[in-house]
């Protein structure tokens, strides 16, 4: 393997927080119970998403400068990544609402918002499809990508704030921080956080050179 | 050419351009007018949370075709000769600021209308209702006329128009429906000035963006 001492890091502290996570002690909730585990892997869904989606902005942004084609693979791959992390992070919400607070889709500020953050990145890949060259492409994707972002920002991160939520952290409720974050608990979710990022880090740069593969073949 | 200066006369063509066709104008005063009868027709009478969340649809898709054509319906060669003339910089300003202000004029008039057709609730703060209705038609300016700037460039502009502004309109649109929310049920003034700011930051931040991405865009 290509550069591996992160990826096994990676590989080994989502193998301990899968153990670790449905093993060690947690803090007895009412109503949330043993559901709390799932914090350990809801909540680094969305730190590797948000990761992944900065790391496309930040390419987007070179590949105007730059007008490299690697740069704008490079942002669509991790915009891509990004995608699947989002996924991820609506469905072990969803399970997680389903057994909470009684139904998958509560119609939560914060579940629409998520799922509104990843139309607009559905909305950018629709956007490249609807260009054929491919110079033109990157850049008119790119510019709708550094235009999307702080919007996304917005939505995610201003927005439920300001609203009533379910959510801890949300609506003056207080953070998860305060709220049940053990320190038996941080053992576990600091280690899941930084090893899902890496993992996604990981899946986005196998993309990137996959695709790159791709394309030297389709040149030849 | 002084960029104030470039602005100015850019502004001065399209007022004149609008004043000589009137298409804009007309066809969207029509356009909100058979709209809010259907809406009458088929309502008959709405109660209050309607009376607003109706008048911010008919004023979304308003918006978005009056803005739509401020970059879709310029012939190639006009633009071109535009480019050759003036900075980047000055043809966005011009067409955010040429836009704002007929949307403002549109807004108003539609309010106007609507009240008409539609009875008001009686607790509402009309002038922090009319602030709302500016602030919204300033926001849908400012973000339709870059949207509408990425989508011209695509070739196919009508359908990605709608599938890339509205993801980027929701927040704003949440924040807005809010805002005029409270201005309906005549809460005290202060409550707002949460809405007030965020809209004033999204309105910087869009343009700011817009600035920056716009002289990257129009070159071909």
């Amino acid at each position: 393997m290509y550069k591996t001492w992160w990826k096994i890091l990676a590989a080994v502290l989502v193998v301990y927080t899968a153990i670790a996570g449905l093993l060690l002690g947690v803090p007895r909730m009412a109503i949330l119970n043993e559901t709390i585990r799932n914090l350990y892997f809801h909540v680094p869904m969305w730190f590797a998403m948000v990761v992944l989606f900065t790391i496309s902005v930040f390419y987007s942004v070179k590949s105007l400068s730059t007008q490299s084609e690697a740069d704008d693979i490079r942002a669509v791959e991790s915009a891509n990544a990004g995608v699947i992390f989002g996924i991820l992070g609506i469905v072990t919400g969803a399970v997680w609402a389903k057994f909470t607070w009684g139904q998958f889709w509560s119609f939560d500020p914060k579940q629409n918002f998520a799922a509104i953050s990843l139309l607009l990145y559905f909305a950018y890949f629709v956007l490249r499809n609807a260009i054929d060259e491919e110079q033109k492409r990157a850049k008119i994707a790119a510019i709708y990508n550094i235009f999307a972002f702080p919007m996304m920002v917005v939505l995610l991160f201003v927005l439920p704030r300001l609203q009533d939520s379910l959510h801890p952290g949300n609506g003056g409720n207080p953070g998860f921080n305060s709220y049940d974050l053990d320190s038996r608990m941080r053992l576990v979710f600091y280690p899941a956080c930084l090893g899902w990022i890496l993992i996604g880090y990981w899946v986005y740069t196998l993309r990137f050179r996959i695709k790159t593969l791709e394309n030297k073949h389709n040149t030849l | 050419m002084h960029l104030a200066q470039q602005v100015k006369h850019l502004i001065k063509k399209e007022i004149i351009l609008e004043w000589r066709s009137k298409y804009a104008l007309n066809g969207v005063l029509l356009y909100v007018v058979s709209t809010v009868f259907v809406c009458f027709m088929s309502f008959q009478i709405i109660d209050k949370i309607t009376w607003n969340a109706l008048f911010w649809i008919i004023m979304l898709f308003a918006s978005i075709n009056a803005i739509a054509k401020s970059f879709l319906q310029e012939s190639k060669g006009r633009q071109l000769y535009t480019y050759t003339l003036v900075s980047p910089v000055a043809l966005i300003i011009a067409k955010t600021i040429y836009n704002s202000l007929l949307m403002m004029v549109l807004t108003v008039i539609a309010l106007a209308f609507y009240c008409l057709v539609f009875e008001p609730n009686k607790d509402i703060d009309i002038l922090m209702y009319l602030l709302a209705a500016v602030l919204g038609s300033l926001s849908f300016s400012t973000i339709f006329t870059m949207v509408s700037a990425i989508a011209s460039k695509t070739g196919n502009g009508g359908m990605l128009m709608a599938i890339l502004s509205f993801p980027i309109i929701i927040p704003v649109l949440i924040v807005l429906i809010k805002f005029a929310k409270n201005a309906m049920d005549g809460l005290d003034r202060s409550v707002s000035l949460d809405e007030i700011g965020l809209l004033a930051l999204i309105n910087v931040m869009v343009m700011t963006v817009a600035l920056l991405l716009f002289p990257y865009l129009w070159r071909d």
